[in-house]
């Protein structure tokens, strides 16, 4: 246990030493202005004069106002533990049925990336399925299944939002369908891979005892397809929330960690969205390690663990 | 006594079509194995014995010439599940337990359940295996993995046992011990045996007929009835008839061998 924990705690608090170090030339003009307009003395004197200097050499330069650029309102860059205090209160002090609450945010996201994610995995493996089964949707649905994923998600997200919204769906379902849009090629890929995983000897077994096409896929294919089956799952999710989260950007319903960070775009709320940012990292993590968890005990199950 | 043949090639043929022309891979075979039969194929690589096997097997399809299995059609005795299959790998799924592995065919066969449980019992017995079934082959040696592959190759009783070099990515002690085994085997279960090796000791140690056979285009340069005793001790090996077919297999081997 110590022997992880020394070097997990090395590297997390270097990266904190960085970021709080990165704080100061990012959100010392700031500091300076407002120290200067409270009559102290900074070098150089001059909003006009400092404009165009490097905030590095600024920084070096007044060590004294070091402390103002970690407790700003709207930072440039806010520090950790702002981020940290800001992703509290907007969990555990506003009710999260309230539109305060990242909990409330984070639901809204996480039932639409569940949604597509289902739809997304759902449909990646019957379409493998297919695929592996007959050369015409190999050469046929292949091609369009990795053209789909080169069409940049941002220029395709707000099409489908406004189609769906011409046939009266809006809310959760046109964000899960950006969300299964992104989700599903990993699957397709994986699943192929691990349903073909079995070796000519292995097929050839099977054929010496006259399994029919079912036999085969049920009982050979389909189970050596399980560990390839999970890692492109691990994959698909984190696309899911992706997913879910471009598709909230434009939706207008104010709902959603994609709405939050948006919104806290618009107002220079730099905390806002950097806890947003935070919370939907968190929550990727927690999705990946949920279906690392099934994997061990499938796997497990199965033997292969 | 004339027996019918179980396995029967008439001027059999195969040429495989590849990139670099066409490969002539069998070459008017022509050979009868009677029931009982221990079948050893014999050659250096690319002679043709596993191809021939794999015909039998109807795993290829030879372009001319005649093959027939129990009297079908290679493709028919497939389709009436004739022979079991040994592949050079022991093959078993690492998601099924030793029992699972041999109860596989069964379940595809269709056998019930109670049926399934009593023939997995029976060859795990017969392959000295009783105790393993609930283990997965990974918690298995590589010589046991190869026996629990034949217990599978014999748990729906097909006559013809077809075995693809079973024991050669297996160390010599191992071998010579599985070697042993399945001659107790076979004379216990009376199934008629093909059996494709490398190496001359082995085949000459397990055959009632000893095929050998020499590449470019795959054909058959000698067929030994072997004289032995159906009854072998390992120890057979120094005796003089073993040595003087062992003689013959190599002359043989020789003979088909071109040296270019």
């Amino acid at each position: 246990m110590k022997r992880v924990l020394i070097p997990v705690i090395t590297v997390v608090a270097a990266l904190m030493a960085f970021w709080y170090a990165a704080c100061v030339p990012m959100n010392i003009k700031f500091a300076l202005m407002t120290a200067e307009r409270q009559g102290e003395v900074v070098s150089p004197e001059g909003m006009m004069t400092r404009r165009d200097m490097s905030a590095i050499v600024l920084a070096v330069k007044n060590p004294a106002q070091w402390d103002d650029t970690w407790v700003q309102d709207k930072p440039r860059l806010p520090a950790p533990h702002q981020v940290v205090s800001e992703l509290w209160k907007s969990t555990m002090q506003v009710s999260p049925t309230s539109k305060r609450s990242l909990v409330f945010h984070g639901w809204i996201t996480l039932s639409a990336t569940l949604l597509g994610f289902v739809i997304g995995a759902g449909l990646g493996i019957v379409l493998a399925v297919g695929i592996v089964h007959s050369r015409a949707m190999d050469m046929s649905v292949m091609p369009w299944a990795i053209a789909s994923q080169t069409i940049p998600i941002l220029a395709i997200a707000p099409m489908i939002i406004v189609v769906l919204n011409s046939v009266g769906l809006q809310g959760l379902v046109p964000k899960a369908v950006i969300s299964a849009y992104l989700s599903f090629f990993p699957v397709v890929v994986g699943m192929v891979k691990g349903l073909r995983s079995p070796s000519p000897m292995d097929l050839d077994l099977v054929k010496t005892w006259r399994a029919t096409k079912a036999q085969s896929f049920w009982k050979l294919r389909l189970p050596a397809s399980a560990p390839y089956l999970f890692a492109s799952l691990k994959i698909g999710v984190a696309s899911s929330l992706v997913g879910t989260i471009v598709g909230e950007l434009p939706s207008g319903t104010g709902q959603g960690l994609g709405f939050r960070l948006l919104s806290g775009s618009y107002y220079g709320q730099t905390v806002q969205i950097w806890s947003a940012l935070f919370a939907t990292a968190i929550l990727a993590a927690c999705l990946v390690a949920l279906i690392g968890a099934a994997e061990r005990s499938v796997l497990k199950r199965m033997g292969l663990g | 006594m004339t027996q019918i043949p179980v396995i029967e090639a008439k001027h059999l043929d195969l040429t495989f079509q590849t990139n670099d022309g066409p490969v002539q891979a069998l070459k008017d075979v022509n050979l009868q194995i009677s029931k009982g039969d221990f079948v050893s194929f014999i050659g250096p690589s690319g002679c043709g014995k596993t191809t021939f096997l794999r015909c039998i097997a109807a795993l290829e399809e030879p372009t001319g010439g005649s093959l027939t299995v129990n009297g079908l059609s290679p493709e028919e005795a497939r389709k009436a599940r004739a022979y079991g299959y040994v592949f050079q790998a022991a093959g078993l799924y690492p998601w099924r337990t030793i029992a699972g592995n041999i109860r596989l065919p069964l379940e595809i066969m269709g056998y019930s359940r109670a049926e399934q449980a009593e023939k997995v019992d029976k060859v795990l017995e017969l392959v000295d295996l009783a105790g393993f079934g609930r283990k997965f082959p990974w918690q298995l040696s590589g010589g046991m993995q190869q026996r629990a592959s034949i217990a599978r190759a014999l748990a729906f009783d097909a006559d013809i046992l077809l075995m693809d070099e079973p024991f050669g990515a297996l160390d010599e002690i191992v071998r010579d011990h599985l070697n042993e085994e399945l001659l107790k085997l076979w004379a216990r279960t009376e199934k008629t045996i093909g059996f494709v090796t490398h190496s001359i000791p082995e085949a000459v140690y397990l055959s009632t007929k000893i095929v050998v056979m020499s590449p470019r285009p795959g054909r058959i340069t000698d067929v030994i009835e072997s004289p032995l005793p159906k009854e072998r001790p390992l120890d057979i090996r120094d005796s003089p008839e073993f040595l003087e077919i062992a003689h013959r297999v190599r002359e043989g081997l020789r003979a088909g061998h071109a040296y270019d």
